[in-house]
């Protein structure tokens, strides 16, 4: 049961969307501009970093959505995410992500432990100003929506199907409300 | 636009001393004004965000208390420029000093602050940790206190949001003025004309 009085049966930060329509607004627009808007990153790059966070925060709401979007964006190539939500040095992703995904777990424990060398490390693969920038937003702001999720104790839904079915759909229609 | 008509004087500046954010920001502003004007796509979305959770005056919620849950929070995740930024709006609104606002920081259970704040504060104390630790006797607690749905919402809501907030100003390295006054030189400003008044142009 949430904390708040909520729609029943409605899943995770939806409920919330619908009990205040004034914050979720921002809140569907900083999605999607994360993780739909222009970015060196791809979409399912970003939902990986998105999913990676969720784990670190143990959200499973929103883990396991944005790793159904992840797996539904990647496409042939899903395995990459239940590999990396088992191992965080997974051969199959790229150095660039790794070291990425790097500084996105430094992110969610305190802005202040990324370090310079993180950053360093992450521009010898090959990550430009803005890849760092977005994976920073990305974790910054995974660690709000994990908070506001589990906070108010909305109802998250058990079972795959339900998140590859919820998966699908953010991977082909975004965040707009 | 000039860079500096929006407030942050030019001899803040000289406060800003060694401190270099992790990526060419194209701008010398601080705290999160430098990447919000880098990348105003995401930037005008979070002074949506922070308007509506802090200035909006459709709230049962006081501005000041409002604040003050975002000073907290940040507090907490150890961010000066948030806190001080914040503090200083919520010093604004109760009309106090700062000694007041550090105080509530420090430990809001002997502050001179209604039994609810306190109920809503330690609710945000506990957003702060991670979501789960949220338990159903805090939000009771609240609830006894006479705090809405609605309230409870928020207070989580602004907890959380300044666990974004505050991991993007110090994630990215971002400097901020060390002279607290600065912040409390420009509250009344800000009070006045909300966040999503802040221009985002270079």
């Amino acid at each position: 049961m949430a904390y708040i009085e909520v729609k029943e049966g409605v899943p995770g930060i939806r409920s919330l969307f619908q009990f205040s329509p004034e914050t979720g607004k921002p809140l569907c627009e900083l999605a999607e501009v994360l993780l739909r808007g222009p970015s060196p990153l791809s979409s399912a790059e970003r939902e990986l970093v998105a999913a990676y966070v969720s784990r670190l925060n143990g959200c499973m709401f929103c883990m396991n959505s944005h790793a159904a979007a992840a797996r539904h964006l990647f496409d042939e190539e899903k395995q990459v995410v239940d590999e990396l939500l088992h191992d965080q040095n997974a051969e199959s992703l790229s150095p660039k992500l790794k070291a990425l995904l790097h500084i996105a777990g430094k992110v969610q424990g305190n802005g202040k432990s990324v370090t310079p060398d993180d950053i360093e490390n992450a521009r010898k693969t090959g990550a430009n100003d803005t890849d760092i920038h977005d994976t920073v937003l990305i974790a910054a702001s995974f660690s709000m929506f994990n908070r506001y999720v589990d906070g108010l104790a909305s109802f998250t839904p058990t079972g795959e199907a339900a998140y590859e079915e919820m998966g699908k759909r953010m991977g082909q229609k975004g965040y707009h409300i | 636009m000039k860079k500096w008509e929006k407030g942050w004087d030019k001899k803040d500046i000289t406060f800003k001393k060694e401190k270099m954010a992790f990526i060419d920001l194209q701008n010398e502003l601080p705290g999160i004004r430098g990447p919000m004007i880098y990348r105003p796509e995401t930037g005008t979305i979070l002074n949506d965000l922070a308007e509506v959770l802090l200035h909006d005056e459709d709230n049962t919620l006081s501005r000041g208390d409002r604040e003050m849950i975002g000073a907290y929070t940040s507090y907490l995740n150890d961010c000066f420029f948030c806190q001080n930024v914040h503090g200083a709006m919520a010093q604004h609104y109760f009309q106090c000093d700062m000694q007041f606002i550090d105080n509530i920081k420090k430990d809001f259970l002997s502050a001179d602050i209604s039994e609810k704040l306190k109920s809503l504060l330690s609710i945000a104390g506990s957003v702060q940790k991670g979501g789960r630790f949220v338990t159903a006797e805090q939000i009771e607690e609240a609830k006894k206190l006479g705090a809405t749905d609605r309230e409870i919402h928020d207070t989580v809501l602004i907890a959380a949001a300044f666990c974004m907030y505050n991991r993007y100003v110090d994630g990215l390295n971002t400097w901020a003025p060390t002279d607290r006054q600065v912040y409390i030189d420009r509250a009344p400003m800000r009070a006045r004309e909300g966040y999503s008044q802040l221009g985002l142009t270079k």
